[in-house]
């Protein structure tokens, strides 16, 4: 196929065009969630400032959950017969946000933080108390035919393919739900058959696919009728590396090149820290934080881990501005404050007092990053 | 309409592969209509008295129930249960059709395909050696034809309304066999209609599992006379579309209370 699906009229409307591809605002990790979105429009060096509606919009956005409380004992369950008590549970609390076009949006938060059910009310599966939602322009839950039309969505922990039909024949069936014209479905499917290396998949029945493979016809499945939006959900779950990493790629590159917009739950980390611009953190169905990596860090810690490998193991660490926090035999890992000590200065400041074999920088882990933030806000709260 | 066929030709596709089931259950069916006839011949041979229906005739309705046995909505469907039982209803709604409809024709293939794939060598069998009839008139055959569709059709509302009924209930067991006992006895599976007493025929008539065997069966005899049959075919669409309705509803309503599980 020379002319790409992706590339055609249809796949994209016009007031899209030439901002889709205009990733510096959120490339550079320095994307500013404070302004308005006119000013984030303006910072746009591409200088295009044509309306550009976001492809989700959510505006203090409420689900409740009635959940029926058991009594414990004999006793209660029987009571729990004739009258039952519901407690109300905010799955969802007032959460804002927009999406844009071409973004890469990671969502994170524990489990039962609300991250499904907003992913559920965005694709009109769940109806919301209150609040405003809008993606792709449309309510979901009133049009929800015409919305999920537009969507492609994968989740780690279930197949969305005929576990009995070989792999072409589920793709073939998708064609037929999604009413995608033939030429169009072909030029799709044979693209993504070529970048996710389906061919020898094509005729085994998804019984016996393996689980990276699986993951591999699921992204080729929900991706077939050139979906605006794809929602991931868990799409690494339980793969092995290699798996991941092949997930990983491909996934940024549909982005990235075909202005696909992402919004990828998880709770593996290092999918976020190397897929996404922006991070949206969710925890008891408030967003606690939306920014790009580096402001969710800044947020929390400034610190750095500056992790040492002594020539002695033996050897006492005395360094002013850092704070030994492990060691593990010639291993050190000290944490110490570029606002304080900018780094060339702490590494030479070390070097000068301590013989060292080697010697590294990095960020904090985002778990520990997450889990602070988590902290911080439960100690704020009452 | 096109995604709802593609879900019938998928659900096809799959059946095919199992001819070994097939096979299996129409040499059950078979045996359990020998076994049904002989108890009719004891039966009628016994008694004396003028019975509403002759023997001829229940063999041929014997042997024509064998033959679509897969038909009788006894069961609910297990694609719909399972999708139900795993929170899957999530990842159904996630396409752009009615659910309903592509629930109605996973029915509707769970009904249709093992009949068709299980009927013809019973009924040559049957017909050969076992003493089915042909009918007694092109006007029978016409309307047994007609009704033998809308049974089809009306069997599957009451297997999609019912597998709906399990978004209420957790395992479905309990809906399921219901579910069975009420089409094996009403549907004139167990013993034809026309052998009822006459207060629980009454009940039978006025339950929807009378269009799925009786009335295709008792027009194919010309016991039901052709010219009944457009208000027999009538009761029966009335039957579908009030079904379908219901279920539709019910349907509805189940999704807005619905809560998937997993956070």
């Amino acid at each position: 196929m020379t002319h790409s699906v992706w590339q055609q009229a249809t796949f994209r409307p016009p007031y899209v065009l030439g901002v889709v591809w205009d990733k510096s605002h959120t490339h550079g990790g320095t994307r500013q969630p404070g302004l308005a979105r006119a000013d984030r429009l303006r910072c746009r060096p591409s200088g295009i400032l044509w309306p550009m509606p976001p492809v989700v919009r959510v505006e203090r956005l409420v689900k409740t959950f009635q959940i029926a409380e058991r009594r414990p004992g004999f006793g209660g369950a029987l009571a729990g017969l004739f009258r039952r008590r519901y407690r109300a549970v905010r799955a969802v609390d007032g959460i804002s946000f927009d999406i844009d076009p071409g973004e890469l949006v990671g969502y994170i938060g524990p489990n039962g933080a609300g991250k499904s059910t907003t992913v559920k009310v965005l694709s009109g599966i769940l109806v919301p108390d209150s609040g405003i939602c809008r993606v792709l322009g449309r309510v979901p839950w009133e049009e929800r035919i015409a919305t999920v039309a537009q969507l492609g969505v994968v989740f780690g922990q279930r197949t969305q393919l005929w576990w009995d039909l070989p792999v072409l024949e589920s793709f073939d069936l998708l064609r037929d739900i999604y009413r995608v014209p033939r030429t169009a479905y072909e030029s799709a499917r044979d693209e993504l058959i070529a970048l996710l290396e389906l061919a020898p998949l094509l005729d085994v029945p998804v019984r016996q696919l393996s689980l990276g493979q699986r993951m591999r016809c699921d992204l080729a499945a929900s991706l077939l009728h050139a979906p605006r939006l794809l929602f991931l959900d868990e799409p690494t779950i339980g793969l092995d590396a290699v798996s991941k990493l092949a997930v990983r790629d491909f996934v940024r590159r549909l982005n990235r090149e075909r202005g696909v917009t992402v919004i990828l739950t998880t709770h593996d980390l290092d999918d976020i820290e190397a897929l996404c611009n922006r991070v949206l953190v969710i925890g008891q169905g408030r967003i606690l934080c939306d920014g790009s990596l580096a402001e969710l860090r800044g947020r929390v810690t400034t610190q750095r881990c500056l992790t040492v490998d002594l020539e002695d193991a033996g050897a006492v660490v005395d360094c002013p501005g850092a704070v030994v926090v492990g060691r593990d035999g010639h291993r050190v890992h000290l944490r110490f404050d570029p606002v304080q000590v900018p780094a060339p200065e702490m590494i030479s400041r070390f070097v000068s007092r301590h013989a060292v074999r080697d010697l590294f920088v990095e960020n904090p882990p985002i778990e520990e990053i997450v889990a602070r933030l988590f902290a911080q806000e439960s100690a704020r709260k009452p | 309409m096109k995604p709802y066929l593609a879900v019938v030709a998928a659900r096809f596709r799959v059946h095919v592969q199992y001819r070994a089931a097939a096979l299996a259950g129409a040499g059950t069916q078979l045996f359990w209509g020998l076994i049904r006839v002989m108890i009719f011949e004891a039966f009628y041979r016994s008694s004396t008295a003028v019975q509403p229906i002759s023997m001829a005739q229940v063999a041929s309705y014997v042997w024509l129930s064998q033959a679509t046995f897969a038909m009788l909505p006894d069961h609910v469907e297990a694609e719909i249960r399972d999708t139900i039982r795993d929170g899957n209803v999530a990842s159904e709604l996630l396409r752009p059709v009615d659910i309903y409809w592509v629930w109605y024709c996973r029915c509707l293939s769970f009904t249709l395909i093992p009949t068709l794939m299980r009927c013809f060598p019973i009924l040559l069998l049957a017909g050969l050696f076992f003493g089915l009839k042909p009918p007694p008139s092109a006007a029978a055959a016409a309307a047994a034809g007609a009704a033998l569709l809308g049974a089809m059709l009306l069997s599957s509302a009451i297997t999609a309304l019912v597998s709906i009924g399990l978004l209420w209930t957790i395992s479905g067991e309990g809906i399921a066999r219901l579910s069975f006992a009420a089409a094996y006895l009403f549907s004139g599976m167990m013993l034809p209609l026309p052998l009822f007493p006459d207060w629980l025929r009454a009940i039978a008539v006025a339950l929807p599992y009378h269009g799925v065997i009786d009335v295709p069966f008792r027009l194919y005899l010309g016991h039901i006379p052709p010219s009944a049959a457009p208000a027999a075919l009538a009761a029966q669409a009335g039957w579908i579309v009030a079904l379908v309705l219901a279920g539709r509803l019910l349907l509805k309503r189940g999704l807005t209370r619905l809560v998937v599980q997993g956070g």
